[in-house]
């Protein structure tokens, strides 16, 4: 990208800087993996994987466009009172969201409940509009909000391909186990729809992650 | 009375806030290192709980559902707000866990000394926003509201309180370095989970 800021020679709008931004938190960063950050609303969700695609949509979206607009007003914000100021840009946000689906895709909006609404309290979006974009201009705030929101969905994702595929025997509601019920040969695995798999789901998964990134381990 | 025994123990045990939906997780696995810690936040949670519920139920039902408005001006007889719940609840939410902070620092100084830490934190658990989403989402009344406040907060404190002892024995044990912290935390409250999941078999 040759593209240069006006006013800021030689500044490239997306460089290497910007690229980190984006895509660190995907892998190397991830605010659930790594983090443990807003994990509260991304369990619930993940039984299936039209959910857990709605969901990242959501928190990508209000992510990115929270740290943008906090950044905005980062200047004129007081800090005694910048909290409420970021939930209620956050809270607002999310009603715009939460209105959008329940006009679009009504049935989905309905499976997800609250946890639409939760995305006010998840501490990834508060977490970078309080952490990153309080104290960085919009464009990095905005890809912060956006890369963050991308480590989100990919764990969602991950989680849910796995809990759908193992407990229904479909992805996105399309069969590829066929089960025994059916005429099938996959006996499916129950838990997997239940509370716990979730949570063994991503146990196991940070798991991997860190013996294969061992500078994320903890210390006994 | 039974009505209200089932909604009770229903919202302990059966739909656990934290081990059946998962809210307020990242409070639950940061601060359930040691028992009095946990002890700490689950009080909090229960006190903000069972306030900020029925709270949130009166403004809900006074204020944002469809001609609720009317005493205000006949014109406002039709007007639906309740899409504004989101902004509503969480500002309710700031605003109690601020004067809750206020007055106990003014007139229990010990309790907010045990509690002082957590109950900024409480603004944005999840478990707190939930339970007023849920109170709209299942359409309790404001006695509902009350049962279900308090018991959803004792469900929080008594899951995060088993998570916190069993964190402590854990401390001992030799977990593989991938799985230390974090990991291990994640299988145990799945564990926990499934424990709970017996409850489940209760018709009352």
């Amino acid at each position: 990208m040759s593209a240069v800021l006006p006013g800021k020679a030689s500044q490239p709008i997306f460089g290497p800087k910007e690229r980190s931004i984006l895509l660190d938190p995907v892998l190397l960063n991830n605010p659930i993996g790594v983090q443990v950050l807003g994990i509260c609303s991304a369990l619930a969700i993940t039984t299936s994987v039209a959910k857990a695609l709605v969901m990242s949509a959501g928190v990508m979206l209000v992510g990115m466009l929270a740290s943008l607009a906090v950044s905005l007003v980062r200047e004129r914000t007081p800090a005694s009172i910048r909290i409420i100021v970021q939930l209620a840009i956050i809270a607002s946000l999310v009603i715009v969201f939460d209105q959008l689906l329940k006009a679009t895709l009504y049935e989905l909006s309905l499976e997800l409940s609250v946890f639409v609404g939760l995305i006010i309290t998840n501490c990834i979006v508060l977490g970078r509009a309080e952490g990153f974009a309080m104290s960085n201009p919009p464009w990095h705030s905005a890809l912060d909000g956006l890369g963050n929101g991308l480590g989100y969905a990919a764990v969602l994702v991950v989680v849910a391909f796995l809990r759908e595929l193992l407990g229904a025997g479909k992805v996105l509601g399309v069969t590829i186990l066929p089960l025994v019920k059916d005429g099938g040969w996959y006996e499916p695995n129950g838990m997997m729809l239940l509370a716990p798999s979730a949570l063994f789901i991503i146990g196991l998964l940070i798991w991997a992650l860190r013996t294969w990134k061992p500078q994320l381990q903890e210390k006994a | 009375m039974e009505h209200y025994l089932s909604l009770g123990l229903r919202s302990i045990f059966l739909e656990n806030m934290a081990l059946a939906y998962f809210l307020g997780m990242c409070s639950f696995l940061a601060c359930a290192k040691k028992v009095e810690t946990a002890v700490g936040l689950g009080l909090a949670v229960v006190f903000v709980q069972t306030l900020t519920v029925p709270l949130n139920n009166l403004l809900l039902h006074h204020l944002l559902a469809e001609g609720a408005l009317a005493w205000l001006h006949p014109a406002l007889a039709d007007v639906d707000l309740s899409f504004l719940s989101f902004i509503l609840f969480i500002a309710t939410i700031a605003a109690a866990v601020q004067v809750v902070e206020m007055a106990v620092e003014r007139f229990a100084p010990e309790l907010y000394n045990s509690l002082g830490v957590f109950l900024p934190l409480i603004a944005v658990n999840c478990v707190i926003l939930g339970g007023s989403l849920f109170m709209q989402e299942r359409d309790y009344d404001f006695s509902d509201s009350v049962v279900f406040g308090l018991g959803s907060g004792i469900g929080f404190a008594v899951a995060i309180i088993a998570l916190g002892a069993i964190r402590e024995k854990l401390s001992y044990s030799d977990v593989p370095a991938g799985l230390r912290g974090l990991g291990i935390t994640f299988i145990t409250t799945g564990l926990m989970s499934m424990a709970f999941m017996v409850f489940s078999g209760i018709q009352l």
